[in-house]
């Protein structure tokens, strides 16, 4: 036994130890400070970036429009064949008798500049669908030129002076005029979602994105999601375990993370340049899609087989099943809600997709939906690019409305997903 | 056309379905216990052996169809136009002479053209036709077949069975060929733009301008491809985005899994989720829109010219868009970190911030350092945020206040529009698409390694 001297016992309030203790409680404080100002400035960022798209998206969302009233005279518009009249004629007629006090040809050339470059289109099309019409006065209201619109919604600034304005003082005494007599209105903007692409910013709009995205999106479904079930179902029920499985299954998680410009090469010197299918057709995206969202199907059907517990197997098994009634009777009807849950949100990034979409032609400007899946189509997030390159001003607002409606897309089939999980989900 | 032969298909093998049920339940009428398969297999069974040889060879032949007739075309023209001809020029006449036959003539055509229009068309019609009556004749001899072998003891549920797995490994052997697809691909069209261009140029040359004439009388560079500068200007930005993440990610993650509570955690989750939910177009969109004009107004103020599109907006639009990436992977390192270790060092008297920085961060760092390679990997192939404001002409710089040029725009920039396969500009893209393959192929394979040791290590 050898004798211990007791430790002097240490001085927990002495001013060293009350020092190095706040010194410690200031850096656990600190690190907090940092995790909440980091976490702070995340969710920031995405409000700025939400708030910038909705500042400067609202606006597309209605359209400018002035109401005018044409007339069809025969002389302009033969009767029999309504669809060859010489619609500038009568639309530069309406303009003169909207401002009958104007008869200086140039200052008129102006004032027609308030009515869209489409207006001669708006009116045959009208007037072709209703021949009756021919030799009679008749009012619509047609949308005005991008720089009237962003003037009525107050983008452009009347105050600032003329020569930092894109509208001169002539053009906004011309489109005052029209404002004191009641013809301008702000209606909804229903041409965003059922006009083709145009040059022109307010004929623009998302039919042809909307559709060309809707047949990517069955394409890939089309082939994405038996391919990949059935491939799940292999590789997590019947696959033996050895060399050939581990290298699929390394290759299907590297595969997920190939980016996704690879794969527009992939699509690009092998559906196209191999076997010769045509560009910018939604069948070759949708081929490119189902690549890229295969290993997310593969992935997410093989954790929801995995969830369904053995005693089930085992049950199916005991009376006599054989092991393809297990899968194809039991335990895939039960992992069907977790399989489509994965299949809104692999869809959901593939309607996302943007850059393999670029290397096959995908963003060509088309001025009418496509008709079927081997014809040239865009798609929301081609459109969204499209117009984010194109120089006229009055595409920023269309910009950020289109991505606000992708973001809708979004958001629908991701709630839908969540829905789904919840709604259907079993916890065993 | 097409779509009527699915369907018909369709309805052959509902029709084998029906009657094979219907033959085999006249067998159990007839022989009672002896029959081998329930009706429904031998349904099944007919179902699938009519149904899906004459869907595979109809997807087959109008894979083949497109190429195959342009062979033919092409062999058909008059040697006098085809001699000598380059592939860019070969394949201007096809689509020449596809847009005569479909009736879009912007000039007059000339004869040869005209005359190979109507082949093209002929030809087209042989094809379809030939198709539907192949494939018709593939499912009506099936459903023979199919009918003929049926008998009481026909083992139905095997066949069917083995059908499916057949149809099973097929579908898992698809998911290989996509990898060996854009290997070979990739390796191909390189081998192909390294005989044209030495690979040391291209891997050790300073110079970048592949705008390149295409027609002898356009008027352009002679063409430099050294990569330098895209690769370094790839990594420029990668790096930025890599500094704006790691830190607002990594310290995210402490503060979720240390310090909230389960309320807190559970609703910034999934609002940092959403971050990476959002497609990169609309990064892209954001960066030209509101960041790159703040940045450049920053600057302004402090009297520093800053490029329209900085190396510096493209990288931290881009960091916003990996935060999620570093801080989900944190989140799960930090906690596979046991609770006993925490335990041990709260017993030692150390504090939350001590017990962070010496105890779990240092067993959590390798899942970490894995989530951070898997953001790299992310940051050097995204495209789109640096497609719209990353720039196009390579500079070899490191200042991030200047434009620089990444691989993936070179990519885009250098396949959209023109694309003939026989000149060092467009093959140079399939090099480019090689090296970034190769690249984030090797940090992902490293990441999901470092990560699953890792997770083994602690389980």
């Amino acid at each position: 036994m050898s004798e211990t001297t007791a430790p002097k016992p240490f001085d927990w309030s002495s001013p060293k130890a009350t020092a190095t203790r706040k010194r410690r409680y200031a850096a656990d404080r600190r690190l907090r400070l940092y995790g909440l100002i980091s976490i702070l400035t995340a969710i920031g960022l995405l409000g700025v970036l939400i708030a910038s798209l909705v500042a400067t998206g609202h606006t597309a969302f209605v359209q400018t429009k002035i109401a005018v009233e044409f007339t069809a005279d025969p002389e302009n518009v033969p009767p029999d064949d309504p669809a060859s009249g010489n619609f500038r004629a009568v639309v530069s007629n309406a303009v003169q008798q909207l401002f009958p006090e104007i008869d200086d040809p140039r200052e008129l050339r102006t004032a027609s500049g308030i009515l869209s470059n489409g207006a001669a289109n708006i009116v045959r099309d009208y007037v072709t669908a209703h021949p009756e019409v021919i030799g009679q006065s008749f009012t619509l209201n047609v949308p005005a030129s991008d720089p009237y619109d962003q003037l009525n919604k107050g983008v452009i600034d009347r105050s600032l002076p003329e020569e930092r304005r894109r509208v001169s003082n002539e053009e906004i005494a011309l489109f005052e005029t029209l404002e004191d007599r009641g013809l301008v209105s702000t209606p909804f903007n229903w041409g965003l979602f059922f006009n083709a692409d145009s040059r022109f910013p307010e004929l623009a709009g998302l039919a042809g994105a909307i559709v060309g995205s809707f047949y990517l999106l069955l394409v890939t479904f089309l082939i994405s999601f038996p391919v990949g079930i059935a491939a799940a179902i292999y590789l997590e029920e019947f696959a033996p375990k050895n060399r050939w499985t581990d290298l699929v299954e390394v290759n299907i998680n590297n595969l997920a993370a190939v980016p996704s410009i690879v794969f527009g090469l992939l699509g690009l010197a092998v559906f196209i340049q191999v076997f010769g299918l045509p560009r910018s057709a939604p069948l070759v995206g949708g081929l490119v899609l189902s690549l890229m969202t295969l290993p997310t199907m593969i992935i997410v059907t093989r954790a929801s087989l995995k969830s369904i517990p053995p005693s089930i197997r085992e049950a199916a098994l005991g009376i006599g099943a054989s092991k393809h009634e297990v899968i194809l009777h039991h335990v895939l009807p039960l992992a069907i809600p977790g399989i489509l849950t994965g299949t809104i949100i692999g869809l959901a990034q593939a309607l996302g997709e943007t850059a393999p979409l670029l290397l096959i032609g995908m963003n060509a400007f088309l001025t009418s939906p496509p008709g079927g899946i081997m014809e040239p189509a865009t798609a929301l997030p081609t459109q969204i690019f499209i117009w984010a390159d194109s120089p006229e001003r009055g595409f920023v607002s269309r910009t950020s409305a289109a991505i606000l409606v992708l973001l809708g897309f979004l958001i629908f089939m991701n709630a839908l997903a969540i829905y789904l999980r919840q709604r259907f989900e079993r916890r065993w | 056309m097409t779509g009527y032969l699915f369907l018909a298909i369709l309805v052959l093998s509902l029709i084998a379905f029906y009657t094979g049920r219907r033959t085999a339940s006249q067998f159990v009428a007839a022989h009672r216990n002896d029959v081998h398969s329930r009706p429904i297999y031998h349904g099944a069974f007919a179902a699938v052996w009519v149904g899906l040889p004459a869907l595979v060879l109809v997807l087959l032949w109008l894979l083949f169809q497109g190429s195959i007739i342009d062979r033919l075309l092409l062999a058909s023209l008059p040697a006098s136009l085809t001699e000598g001809a380059s592939a860019s020029r070969l394949s201007l006449y096809l689509s020449e002479i596809k847009n005569v036959a479909s009736g879009r003539i912007f000039s007059e055509p000339s004869p040869e053209v005209s005359a190979a229009a109507e082949r093209y068309q002929r030809w087209q019609m042989i094809a379809q036709w030939a198709m539907v009556v192949v494939a018709l004749a593939v499912a009506a001899l099936a459903l023979y077949i199919t009918r003929a072998r049926m008998t009481a003891r026909f083992r139905a549920r095997q066949g069917f069975e083995r059908t499916l797995d057949i149809v099973m490994i097929l579908s898992a052997v698809a998911a290989v060929l996509v990898t060996i697809g854009i290997i070979i691909s990739l390796t191909y069209e390189a081998i192909q733009f390294f005989r044209l261009v030495p690979p040391h140029e291209f891997f050790f040359g300073l110079n970048w301008e592949p705008q390149i004439a295409i027609r002898e009388d356009q008027v352009a560079g002679t063409g430099a491809f050294g990569a330098v500068p895209v690769f370094t200007g790839t990594l420029l930005i990668a790096t930025i985005a890599l500094l704006v993440a790691v830190p607002i990610g990594l310290f995210s993650a402490i503060y979720l899994v240390e310090f909230a509570n389960d309320r807190f955690r559970g609703i910034v989750k999934p609002i940092l989720e959403i971050l990476a939910g959002v497609p990169t177009v609309v990064y892209g969109f954001f960066a030209v829109l509101t960041v790159a004009p703040a940045i450049r107004q920053a600057g302004g103020l402090l009297g520093i010219s800053i490029s329209p599109n900085s190396a510096l907006a493209a990288g931290g639009v881009m960091g916003i868009m990996i935060i999620p990436f570093i801080s989900s992977l944190s989140d799960d390192a930090l906690r596979a970190v046991p609770q006993s270790m925490r335990d041990g060092s709260f017993a030692m008297g150390a504090t939350r911030a001590e017990t962070i920085t010496r105890v779990l961060l240092p067993a959590a760092l390798p899942g970490i350092v894995g989530g951070i390679l898997l953001a790299a990997s992310r940051a050097i192939g995204e495209t789109m945020i640096v497609v719209m404001a990353a720039g196009l002409t390579a500079t070899l710089t490191a200042n991030p206040l200047e434009g620089v040029t990444t691989v993936t725009v070179q990519i885009v920039t250098l396949l959209i529009g023109d694309t003939a396969f026989d000149n060092p500009k467009t093959l140079s893209a399939f090099a480019l698409g090689l090296v970034l393959f190769v690249v984030t192929l090797c940090l992902n394979v490293l990441a999901l390694r470092i990560v699953r040791r890792y997770r083994e290590k602690y389980e």
